[in-house]
């Protein structure tokens, strides 16, 4: 049996009565409340997320520039020190291994955040870098309030060292998985008890994996190892916008060519019209297969992701999904499900 | 609101967290405190269609939440004579009053005695306990 690692803020998780479970190998709160609660609190006031358990890999020196450019999907030469971009590491077929967020603090010098379940192999990929993940506890702090309680003004895709928040040294970037506005708050693991009370007592609701995961599906932000996998390209998730196909990177002639040609298949968004919530790996009877479904808090039906021929992935062609041998028709929509008001 | 935790005597219990309130030779079933709290937010009932016939032991619909789906086992033989339309509607039901206005289904009971074979509430703590 694998043993299971856990956040700084373990022993905060369990007081708060949260509902644990094994996640990429960690002990991680799937909900405190509840996920539905969890998920307004978001979209409506702001919350707070552990996301500890994410990996962070350093890189700096001589040469760390080109070696990343060389590896990674997106363009580097478009982000200036204190800025972040959402990349791919790919393989060789241009299968995608992770999605990550690079955070570039200085001419060569980067920090990736990367999902958890793919640390290692992340790591292993790209060698060069140092598996610095023990040294971080990250927190997400997302929700139109959210800034304003924490007393941060940062823009979106932009980050910040050594800043005060709440009386703990932070890194701080207006990124997050939300589709909020927010930011998330990286810090040494001793302080993370600290600057989690601190947070909590700003009113900040406590939320969980469970939510994290409705409100990213709202907004259409992939979920890897669900709807992006090594088996899978940008090109046929629709993430062509994070690949400079101009240059070299791994698996790049593929997608040049899966670009020029079309994918066979394409992921699409669709609701559910009939009753029922789609889950991943249920068959479309027409060819396909759901990769990412729940009800949506926010638009009160069922809504899911899936990958279907790329004939039949326009906005408003009818699906069939084998619901547990049960037929029932969705529809394709434009992506996303939700959007925030500007404001 | 999430109700308190409770098994109420004058039920009886089957081992995969489902009851029945017997009257007669019809029961109301549901779905215990226990089950609907390890799912979370119950989002979808799953129902059957009134008229059917369902056996014991066997699933007769799903309970979604947002993460999960679990199926309802049947404690008793009989054909469906309502599906509470409530919880087909607001299934969070489920969650505010596992026991009342959040019960399944009712049915004609087709072997009374089935009812042997259902735990009363002290003999379902103890199965609680052990888990």
């Amino acid at each position: 049996m694998q043993t299971l690692r856990r956040t700084p803020l373990y022993e905060r998780h369990a007081a708060l009565g949260a509902r644990l479970v094994p996640f990429a190998g960690w002990e991680m709160p799937v909900q405190y409340a509840g996920i539905a609660e969890e998920h307004r609190a978001v979209r409506t006031g702001a919350g707070v997320f552990d996301v500890s358990h994410m990996g962070e890999l350093r890189i700096a020196g001589d040469g760390a520039h080109e070696y990343l450019q060389a590896r990674l999907s997106n363009d580097l030469d478009r982000i200036d020190a204190g800025q972040a971009q959402y990349t791919l590491l790919t393989n060789d077929d241009g299968g995608i291994v992770d999605d990550l967020i690079a955070y570039r603090r200085g001419p060569g010098d980067y920090l990736l955040v990367v999902n958890a379940s793919n640390a290692e192999t992340d790591h292993a990929a790209l060698a060069e870098t140092e598996n610095v993940s023990d040294e971080w506890a990250l927190l997400a702090v997302q929700g139109p309030e959210a800034l304003d309680r924490v007393g941060i003004d940062i823009e979106p895709f932009t980050f910040r060292e050594d800043v005060d928040v709440l009386g703990v040294r932070c890194l701080v970037a207006g990124t997050g998985y939300t589709g909020e506005r927010g930011c998330e708050v990286a810090c040494a693991p001793d302080d993370a008890v600290r600057l989690w009370d601190a947070i909590l007592e700003r009113g900040i609701v406590p939320c969980g994996l469970g939510a994290r995961d409705t409100l990213r599906l709202e907004v259409c932000y992939p979920l890897h190892g669900n709807d992006i996998t090594p088996e899978r390209t940008p090109i046929e998730a629709g993430l062509g916008w994070a690949c400079s196909l101009a240059k070299d990177f791994p698996g790049v002639e593929r997608l040049r060519r899966e670009k020029e040609e079309g994918p066979a298949e394409k992921l699409v968004a669709f609701v559910m019209e009939d009753a029922g919530i789609p889950r991943t790996g249920m068959r479309i009877e027409e060819g396909g297969t759901v990769t990412s479904g729940t009800l949506s808090p926010m638009l009160g039906s069922s809504i899911g992701l899936a990958y279907v021929s790329a004939g039949r992935s326009q906005a408003g062609t009818e699906l069939t999904v084998d619901l547990r041998g049960r037929p029932r028709r969705a529809r394709i929509v434009p992506k996303p499900f939700y959007k925030r008001e500007e404001g | 609101m999430a109700a308190e935790e409770s098994y109420p005597d004058e039920l009886r219990y089957h081992p995969e967290h489902d009851w029945a309130r017997v009257d007669g030779d019809e029961a109301t079933l549901g779905i215990t405190w226990y089950a609907q709290n390890a799912l979370g937010d119950i989002v979808h009932f799953e129902s059957p269609e009134v008229g059917i016939t369902i056996a014991q032991g066997e699933s007769y619909g799903e309970v979604e939440s947002v993460k999960a789906v679990s199926e309802v086992i049947a404690p008793l033989s009989g054909e469906i004579l309502a599906v509470n339309g409530k919880v087909v509607e607001d299934p969070e039901t489920i969650n505010e009053e596992p026991y009342g206005e959040g019960w399944l289904i009712r049915v004609r009971l087709s072997d009374a005695g089935e009812l042997d074979e259902l735990l009363d509430v002290d003999a379902y703590r103890k199965l609680l306990e052990s888990l």
